[in-house]
């Protein structure tokens, strides 16, 4: 039932980005909803379903998007994984942690996205690239991030009641 | 029989008394005395006056802002009801003359068949300009079907679904459209780029390009239908030791605001990769 919940989440999260979230620009990048709900769940302390949600929405981003699918996936998987490690050791400063995957999970997929689309041939300036595209979606991530951290802890909390936690 | 006749007495003479008053007073005879009495009076009927208005008011105002409260709420509710009346109308009225003008475009070209559909998202990818339709396979819609509006090409179709599709625009850095220069009588190929602008590139150096010069597709590779209109010569970037020239193009398409688009359905992409030689 739990991983079940991935599903409705990523697709709203996928919809919400493909109708809303992508045409609030600033300069060329925009926010991405996916990512940042996946950082933040994955930071939640007794979540095990991370990994799900990671698949899920690379899966999903892969087929509405025009990137290829291996991008998302691998960039969302990393994500978790970098959650999933900084979650023990920065526990007691989890925004501080979801900032951090947020920066470096955004680049991540950046570089994948930019990697991805060089190589099919599209003609990608890595200065305007960097500039217009990595960096204000980087800012546009970190105010999403702590929104989306706050109701992804109390979805946390929903789905697995403190009694688990400890 | 004598009581009755002194009881009439008094009573007439006391008529007499008091008529003999009012006459006097009418009269103005008592005119200081009169004023005195009068003002009292009134000045004492104002004051009853003003004090039961007070003890009304204050009895009643409550229900009347209890009253109000409700009728001002209930005004306050109609109010919002009519804006978003308003701002429904003011949304078909903005849909309603695009689909007019989308409607003369297409009876403009009679050549071309189209297909109406609504932009109902964009790629989740910045580095992508890809719109997302509410047509696909069950309306028609087919790869590589040319996309234009009333005012000028959009893109073409990339992938198909039952009832959706994913648009490329041209504005994509990985588009790349044959086109031509109407007053230059020459051809170039049109790229897009990571920031949406429009870029011409393979103009012959001997080319005269000017700006203001209309860039139309050309029709070369197949890819899309002759003779559609792109947008605009801004600037051109001439150099020597290049092998072309450059230019950037203003697109006549807003790709920021589209909203309902045409894909032109009896057109069929002609794929020209085979007659390439494989290495």
């Amino acid at each position: 039932m739990r991983d079940l919940l991935a599903i409705p989440v990523i697709l709203l999260a996928v919809v919400l980005q493909s109708s809303i979230v992508s045409r609030i620009p600033l300069l060329s990048g925009n926010a991405d909803l996916p990512l940042v709900i996946l950082a933040a769940w994955a930071l939640q302390e007794g979540v095990e379903t991370a990994w799900h949600w990671a698949v899920s929405a690379g899966l999903m981003i892969g087929f509405v998007s025009g990137i290829p699918m291996f991008v998302p996936l691998a960039a969302y998987l990393l994500v978790v994984i970098m959650a999933r490690l900084l979650q023990r050791r920065v526990w007691q400063a989890p925004l501080l942690a979801m900032f951090g995957i947020t920066f470096i999970g955004t680049l991540f997929l950046h570089i994948f996205s930019f990697v991805a689309l060089r190589l099919n041939g599209a003609a990608l300036p890595i200065v305007n690239t960097l500039g217009l595209l990595t960096l204000p979606s980087i800012l546009l991530n970190m105010l999403l991030a702590i929104p989306v951290y706050a109701i992804m802890r109390d979805l946390a909390h929903w789905m697995y009641p403190a009694a688990e936690f400890e | 029989m004598r009581n009755n006749f002194s009881r009439a007495l008094q009573t007439t003479i006391i008529f007499l008394v008091v008529g003999g008053v009012i006459a006097l007073a009418l009269g103005g005879y008592f005119s200081s005395a009169s004023n005195v009495f009068t003002g009292s009076l009134v000045n004492l009927q104002t004051w009853l006056s003003s004090r039961f208005i007070a003890v009304q008011e204050f009895l009643t105002a409550p229900r009347d802002v209890a009253s109000l409260r409700q009728r001002n709420a209930e005004l306050e509710a109609e109010v919002s009801e009519l804006q978003a009346q308003v701002i429904q109308l003011q949304q078909r009225v903005g849909e309603t003359e695009i689909l007019a003008a989308l409607v003369d475009f297409s009876r403009a070209n009679p050549d071309n068949t189209y297909k109406a559909a609504e932009v109902i998202g964009r790629d989740p990818s910045p580095f992508l300009h890809y719109v997302i339709i509410n047509r696909g396979s069950n309306d028609g819609i087919l790869r590589g079907m040319p996309v234009v509006t009333d005012q000028g090409l959009v893109g073409r179709v990339d992938a198909v679904i039952a009832d959706a599709a994913r648009v490329q625009l041209i504005t994509d850095p990985a588009s790349n459209v044959n086109v031509r220069l109407e007053n230059a009588q020459t051809d170039a190929s049109l790229v897009g780029s990571v920031t949406g602008d429009l870029e011409l590139e393979l103009i012959p150096q001997e080319t005269n390009v000017e700006a203001g010069d209309l860039v139309l597709t050309s029709g070369l590779g197949g890819g899309y239908p002759p003779d559609l209109i792109v947008g605009q010569v801004v600037n051109i970037r001439a150099r020597d030791f290049d092998l072309f020239q450059q230019a950037t193009v203003q697109p006549v398409v807003d790709f920021n605001r589209l909203q309902i688009i045409l894909v032109i359905v009896n057109f069929t992409p002609v794929d020209i990769g085979p007659l390439f030689p494989t290495p």
